[in-house]
Parts: C-alpha cells; structure tokens; sequence
C-alpha cells in the first residue's frame, strides 16, 4: 500500500463497466511526512475519502478484485482502502 | 491506475490474435496538471478513445482482464475517459 493525498475528483461518463457508479478519486502519493511524491494516482473509493485526506491506496495482488467483490478480475487496480488518522515514527 | 494522455494511433498486421479487433494507442502518462510522466506506452482501448482524449489506464495484470469471457496480452489498458478532473484549489493559508 501507499501512503497519498486526496487532490480530487475524476468525472467520467464513458468507462469500463467495473467503475460504474464508483467514485474515481485523484491521489497525489506523499511520504509519511507528507512530502509530495511524483506522479498521480486514480483510485476507486471504498471508504468513503474526502478532498485533502491522507489515505491508503492499496495497489498490489487481488485487493481490488477482493474488496470490491468483483465475481471475475476486472481491469481495475487501485483502491482507497482507509483514511490515516495518524502516524507515529520510530526515532532512528 | 493513472492519468494518460492519447497522442497517436498504433497499427500492427502481425499480432496476437487474441488482440485482433482492439486499437492500440500511443498514450503518454500524464498527472493531474497534464505534465508528462516518463515515457509514452503502448495501450490496448476498450472505452473509444480519440486522439488528444485525456484517460484513466491501468497497468499490470489487471490490464488483461477487460472482457468477461477472454483475457488479452495487454499490460497497459484503458478503461475510462475523463470528462474533467475536479481538483479544489490551494488553501492559501
């Protein structure tokens, strides 16, 4: 999973029957200190995320084909699967 | 998945036959403000992309799956184009 914040929305009519009534959200990937990363995320909401949460995006094996109950695979990838309340860093 | 940016159409005679009837496009990844990011890539469209469209992609193994009763050798597919981002501005404070 990765750490991201939330940027905004993805408004789309036309799209693969996997995303249909979903919300598509913008995810700018940060560090733990919340220093923004290169690149944007699109990931389907499933936690119910707001504009500006730090979130969990989780991108990696089954978890969106499991999560989202998907009967078959479905070429869908990434999905927001919590909102970060805090995070605790270890001192080195 | 990620932002993409349609910039060119790809024909091949000789391909997979479980590609045949697909198009394929140049994309370049795009974020959110449409700078590129990396190079551009080759993907498969299920959605009826046009040149210039800005898309969602995804890449992987899920990029295999976008039809119910095959899967196609495709690590980069698109599967949704985007009417507009809604991004709220900057707090300023």
């Amino acid at each position: 999973m990765i750490l991201g914040r939330v940027k905004g929305c993805v408004v789309s009519t036309i799209k693969h029957p996997s995303y249909e009534g979903k919300k598509v959200l913008l995810v700018e990937p940060v560090s733990p200190d919340g220093t923004p990363k290169k690149g944007t995320v699109v990931a389907v909401d499933t936690v119910g995320a707001g504009d500006r949460d730090l979130v969990l995006v989780a991108s990696e094996g089954r978890t969106a084909t499991e999560i989202l109950g998907f009967a078959s695979r479905m070429p869908l990838r990434s999905v927001i699967v919590g909102i970060v309340d805090h995070i605790e860093r270890y001192r080195s | 998945m990620k932002l993409g940016r349609v910039t060119g159409k790809l024909w091949a005679t000789a391909k997979d036959k479980k590609l045949d009837g697909l198009k394929l496009y140049i994309m370049q990844p795009v974020d959110e403000a449409d700078r590129p990011l990396g190079t551009e890539l080759v993907a498969v469209d299920t959605v009826g992309a046009k040149e210039g469209d800005l898309v969602y992609w995804v890449g992987g193994a899920e990029a295999t799956f976008p039809f119910q009763d095959r899967q196609i050798p495709s690590d980069v597919t698109i599967v949704g184009l985007v009417d507009h981002l809604d991004i709220a501005k900057e707090d300023p404070s």
